[in-house]
């Protein structure tokens, strides 16, 4: 089953704007992110948690920043600086519902995986094995390139300064997904820090080994 | 089995080579190695099923990830060493896209690992569409080689052995079953039961689905607990009839060997039959693997490419592809729905399969002498990441995530439409694109028949009738593929490709060699130890999913192998 096309379709058609009206939240608003980059340069890190900070901004809730997403992105960035990388969380459970804490084993890459994520993360950087349909340009130059035209003032500027640049940026559409990842997806991936984003949208996040009872998704 | 070496890896030899691992292999496995037959099984991606030096232990690498299953390809294909390309027809030139197409998994369990487990069977109509109905003009509609009443006991065993929960009264339109299900159905998602009510309420005739998950503890694995992650994620408790238990018990009986991460470059042929393949380990060594038997279970667009990689030359091989055309009816509903609970769907009906006097009445005004739409499933969104894609970047983001118009306040119906056979739909080989491995990939060419969008018209509109029976705010109808030509859209090159993880047809099956390229048992006409075990050999798409009638077809083909 999959309705992701017809969420695609409504999203861009204006009847959505409609349909998508705001519900009141306040919840917790603190702001704990130690920036340590493992891939950025400190510059870099800053004008990414500035960007990050405008396409998912806090308004009381939770915003980029409290899930600590430019970490996230940080570490898919610099993913092949963990052993194993830190690409695919491990299984069955996570610890927070029951059962062991397996996500924290990050799974080996086999050899195809590895070239794969390589490619994506780091481009193909001219290597013959890399560029079987042509050079490929990686996620680490889109950000370095994307960041630096942002311009090292990016953190500073006025709000509205800055989501002019953002409206401007080749780099945003990527980044806005980066940000959707390290807001809502496990935060064994360095983002969704204590779990703010599910909670901000009551989203009980894995659930294994307890899972749902019959009554919990049969009734309201 | 015997090995000797050769100059680059010991070749193997056994009575079969299988090439993939998915529901259609595992089925051939499993009855080949209880008759005694000794194969080997060869898959192209990871294992995380099963564990292969101790094969009564299962490997629990799936979780409730979003991230690793929907953005990180952890069942693969992986698009940037395995891409596929794609183009609606040759004005095209050779491609509009090169990436995802049609991204079926590629890891031991194939197919059988991402899918919420929706298993229905055929109706008997659906092997006789021809004789029927007649013919329409611009496709190659025709009648299966094989009816329900002889398929009937392999869908039987197909269930016994995948574990398949279901209710044998609740559909009213339903083909004939010589028992019941092997479990209950499991329980009902609260979308689903607001949505069957309303459905109920305007005339048809929704019932719980025929799902692979189990209900109750089933052949050793346990019940499923509802976790929500089944469509497009692996079962973290080996609670979905994925084909672990054909695989399992194939690994057990001593006669089988597994080879993940070997790529299978071709079939080798001499005198006109196969002798076994050519593969390819993960560190590119190649190796040959004898077989008397050859049985090609890869899927509908890899078990043509592999064909074409070999030289095979027969007209039709890759022609008449099919998806199921897909139509969705989706709406808000004022109150919270938790479609992240449950089996993803647990409720579908059948009605709009029907050639009724309504639907015959659309047919005429469309020009056509008769249409169909297929199963349509009812369920909602489970995934807070695919939502957040979806709104727009800014202020209004955490907002509407809180609000959650197009998660946890949506629900939908997805109808699984016929697709008509058509030569013109087609997997090649793009001559230019290549794998990680330098081999040319799969080229799709698909452009619907006007057929699939009548039916989509007609159908989509009883959708929306539901959804204002249940409440819904607003509501709207969509299709994969799109046919909006509004500018956004338009510069979308993935909408134009087909969502629908349905591929079919590419090998049909029939009695004459000049209009089908396998014979009645799925062995090719011109090669007759040559196997195709998956839906490559379907003659007609039908409107449901095609995971039980591929595993009775290689239950069938694998039993006629054996006498």
């Amino acid at each position: 089953f999959s309705l992701s096309e017809a969420l695609a379709d409504t999203c861009r058609s204006t009847s959505s704007t409609a349909a998508c009206t705001a519900a009141a939240y306040r919840g917790p608003s603190s702001a704990n992110f130690p920036p340590m980059p493992v891939w950025l340069t400190d510059t870099e890190y800053r004008v990414l948690a500035a960007a990050c900070a405008r396409l998912i901004p806090s308004d009381g809730g939770p915003g980029a920043l409290e899930a600590g997403v430019p970490d996230y992105i940080d570490t898919l960035l610099g993913a092949f600086t963990f052993d194993p990388p830190r690409i695919w969380a491990g299984g069955p459970s996570s610890g927070r519902h029951g059962g062991e804490n397996g996500f924290e084993r990050f799974h080996r890459l086999g050899r195809l995986d590895e070239l794969a994520w390589r490619m994506r993360i780091e481009g193909s950087a001219g290597l013959a094995e890399r560029e079987f349909n042509g050079p490929v340009v990686g996620w680490q130059e889109r950000y370095r390139l994307g960041l630096a035209e942002l311009g090292p003032d990016f953190a500073d500027c006025e709000p509205g300064e800055q989501d002019a640049r953002l409206r401007a940026s080749p780099l945003t559409e990527l980044m806005y997904v980066h940000c959707c990842e390290g807001m809502y997806g496990a935060p064994e991936y360095g983002g969704n820090r204590d779990l703010v984003g599910w909670r901000a949208i009551g989203f009980a996040g894995d659930v294994q080994p307890r899972g749902w009872t019959d009554d919990e998704v049969a009734r309201p | 089995m015997t090995r000797w070496p050769d100059r680059d890896r010991p070749a193997v030899t056994a009575d079969a080579v299988i090439v993939g691992s998915g529901p259609g292999g595992a089925a051939v496995a499993d009855v080949l190695t209880q008759a005694g037959w000794s194969v080997v099984i060869v898959e192209k991606g990871r294992n995380h099923l099963i564990d292969l030096a101790d094969p009564t232990r299962l490997l629990y690498d799936f979780s409730n990830d979003e991230i690793k299953f929907f953005d990180r390809w952890f069942l693969g294909p992986d698009p940037m060493v395995e891409p596929r390309t794609f183009r609606i027809g040759p004005e095209d030139g050779e491609r509009l896209h090169v990436g995802e197409v049609n991204s079926i998994p590629t890891t031991v369990g194939g197919g059988g690992t991402h899918a919420d487990g929706k298993v229905p069977r055929f109706r008997e109509e659906d092997f006789e569409l021809l004789s029927r109905y007649g013919p329409i003009e611009g496709a190659e509609v025709a009648d299966w080689p094989v009816g329900y009443d002889e398929l009937e006991p392999f869908y039987a065993e197909a269930e016994r052995a995948i574990g398949v929960a279901g209710d044998a009264t609740a559909n009213p339109f339903a083909a004939w079953r010589s028992g019941p299900y092997p479990m209950p159905p499991g329980a009902p998602m609260y979308g689903a039961t607001l949505s069957t009510a309303a459905a109920e309420e305007v005339g048809l005739h929704p019932y719980a689905a025929p799902t692979a998950a189990n209900s109750v503890p089933y052949d050793g694995r346990p019940a499923c607990n509802n976790c929500g992650f089944c469509a497009f994620a692996g079962c973290p408790i080996h609670a979905k009839g994925d084909p672990v238990a054909l695989l399992q018990r194939a690994l057990l009986s001593g006669h089988a060997e597994l080879l993940p991460e070997t790529f299978v470059t071709r079939v080798c042929t001499e005198n006109g039959r196969a002798t076994g393949v050519e593969a390819m380990d993960a560190d590119g060594t190649r190796r040959t693997i004898g077989a008397r038997v050859v049985v090609l279970a890869a899927g509908a667009i890899e078990t043509p490419r592999l064909m074409l990689l070999s030289g095979f030359d027969h007209p039709l091989i890759g022609r008449h592809f099919m998806v199921h055309f897909q139509t969705f009816g989706f709406g808000t509903l004022p109150h919270r729905l938790h479609a992240e609970r449950g089996r993803a769907v647990t409720h579908v009906h059948d009605d709009a399969v029907l050639v009724d006097d309504d639907a015959r009445r659309a047919a005429a005004a469309a020009g056509l002498p008769w249409l169909r739409g297929g199963l349509v499933e009812h369920g909602g969104p489970a995934h807070p990441i695919e939502e957040a894609k979806r709104y727009p970047w800014g202020a209004r983001h955490p907002k509407l995530m809180r609000a959650s118009p197009m998660r946890d306040h949506l629900w939908g119906f997805t109808m699984q439409g016929e697709d008509l056979p058509q030569r013109g739909n087609c997997v090649d080989l793009d001559p230019d694109v290549r794998d990680a491995r330098g081999f040319p990939v799969a080229r799709v060419t698909y452009k619907p028949h006007r057929h699939e969008l009548a039916a989509s018209d007609h159908h989509g509109q009883k959708l929306l009738e539901v959804l204002r029976v249940m409440g819904a705010n607003w509501s709207g109808t969509a299709t994969s593929p799109s046919l909006r030509t509004d500018t956004q859209w338009h510069d979308d090159r993935t909408s134009i490709v087909p969502a629908s993880r349905h591929v079919m047809g590419t090998t049909r099956m029939g009695d004459d060699p000049a209009t089908s390229v396998v014979d009645r048992y799925g062995a090719m006409h011109a090669l007759p130890n040559v196997v195709v075990a998956d839906s490559s050999v379907f003659v007609t798409s039908a409107g449901y999913g095609p995971t039980l009638t591929l595993v009775a077809l290689a239950m069938r083909a694998a039993g006629a192998l054996t006498g």
